[in-house]
């Protein structure tokens, strides 16, 4: 058994789909954190056999985790202070997400000018649609988890 | 500094003193004749649409103003592989005001957030076309008084014809407002379009005849079945014939019922209407003119281009 140590002030993603972590961090930029950030991959789990957590130490206010509402609903996002769980946030939709997400549609701007950032903006809540903020083309939902 | 993307960049307020004012440089088109003396817009057209440019080109030239600009990707920098964002930059550099035509969906928003000058989108692949849209609302606000209370039927290519989307899009916002879709179902309204209605509990109907509700329109826009739009020939040309109107149709139709064109038109208008007084797509094109002329003097006023 594997024991990663406490942190004091910071995030445990818990639930991650085995093998993603990965993924959530590169979405959070993680990489672009100077913060302690423990990645514990293929973790035991009752629910979902293996499992893959992210262990952050950082400011609660440091980290933009409405990505993840986006990217996977089932992740726990628990908040930690002076080393103990004070919180389980649940995760809202991003009004807006860059660059989590590319346009499919052949006719948008984005299939042929490099370098602009892939912006989808919340069109519907209760349907969680998004859509292109330059095309307006939806999103398409079989494609939705860039996971 | 504002810039006219969708027709949604402007309130129904500014809208209506958009309208004044284009119904006052209609009126006193001699105090308006040097209003843009000295400034300088730029057409940048990606793709050929002679209508649009040069109506822009009319309501410029028409303000004192000069223009410049091209009419095809080939004879730009764009042919060289210039990105939008860095056109719209250098474009700033040149002129007061950009106008910007081009095939992909978002050019002109990417225009626009790049542009240091206020940008016109006048047309963007199958997405928007406002100032089409501007003109639509412009003709109906003089043919019935006002934007509110009326049935629209729209007729023709609905999936494809930007002219179309961008008008409901704006019509939504004025009250009683009704719509009726006439298409063959290949090129029905987009679902987002059928989806914000449903929303916002606007009343729209799906038909694929033009006689089955012409007698109770107030409104028909009718709209080209577009060659450029489709993948294939073979469905174009089983399609393009689909929704003819013509004076025997006119006869089933209301005394007060116009009808309007975002032109060009092949021949889903027979000529033999064009002589019925309830023919109004070329009072249309007259119409944008001036829309396109207050348009142009209220965008530059909002970048200090001019004096308010």
């Amino acid at each position: 058994m594997l024991n990663v140590g406490k942190i004091e002030e910071g995030f445990v993603l818990d639930h991650i789909k085995a093998g993603k972590a990965m993924v959530i961090y590169r979405h959070l930029g993680l990489d672009k954190f100077d913060s302690p950030v423990a990645i514990i991959k293929n973790a035991h789990s009752e629910v979902m056999g293996k499992k893959d957590i992210l262990k952050v130490e950082c400011g609660i206010d440091q980290l933009d985790l409405d990505v993840l509402a986006f990217i996977d609903h089932n992740i726990t996002v628990n908040v930690i202070k002076n080393g103990e769980i004070v919180e389980k946030r649940s995760l809202s939709l991003p009004k807006e997400i860059r660059d989590v997400i590319h346009c499919h549609n052949p006719r948008c701007i984005t299939s042929i000018e490099q370098g602009l950032p892939h912006i989808f903006y919340l069109a519907d809540e209760k349907k969680e649609i998004y859509r292109c903020k330059y095309c307006d083309e939806k999103y398409r939902e079989s494609a939705r988890k860039p996971y | 500094m504002r810039h006219l993307i969708t027709p949604q960049d402007f309130t129904v307020e500014e809208l209506e003193q958009l309208f004044d004012l284009a119904d006052d440089i209609r009126l006193h088109p001699d105090t308006y004749a040097h209003a843009c003396d000295g400034r300088k817009m730029a057409t940048c057209f990606y793709e050929p649409s002679t209508r649009t440019r040069l109506s822009h080109e009319s309501a410029m030239l028409g303000l004192g103003g000069q223009v410049m600009g091209f009419s095809e990707a080939s004879s730009s920098s764009a042919a060289k592989g210039e990105s939008v964002a860095d056109t719209a930059r250098v474009i700033s550099c040149y002129a007061d005001i950009m106008v910007i035509r081009h095939p992909k969906e978002g050019a002109a928003t990417v225009a626009s957030h790049f542009a240091s000058i206020p940008v016109i989108n006048a047309g963007d692949g199958g997405h928007e076309h406002p100032t089409q849209t501007l003109t639509d609302l412009l003709t109906i606000r003089n043919l019935k008084g006002s934007l509110n209370n009326f049935t629209i039927g729209l007729c023709g290519d609905l999936k494809f014809g930007r002219t179309v989307h961008s008008l409901i899009n704006a019509l939504v916002r004025y009250e009683n407002v009704r719509f009726v879709f006439i298409s063959p179902p290949e090129l029905c309204v987009p679902d987002y379009i059928t989806e914000m209605l449903q929303e916002k509990g606007i009343p729209y109907e799906e038909h694929i005849k033009i006689e089955d509700v012409i007698g109770r329109l107030d409104l028909l826009y009718m709209t080209r079945i577009q060659k450029e739009r489709f993948f294939n020939e073979e469905d174009y040309v089983r399609l393009k014939d689909f929704y003819i109107l013509d004076a025997e149709k006119m006869k089933l139709a209301p005394k007060d019922m116009y009808v309007l064109h975002p032109l060009p038109r092949v021949n889903e208008i027979s000529v033999d209407v064009d002589d019925d007084p309830r023919a109004a797509y070329f009072r249309q094109v007259q119409f944008g003119v001036y829309v396109r002329m207050a348009l142009i003097l209220t965008l530059l006023k909002s970048a200090g281009r001019l004096p308010e």
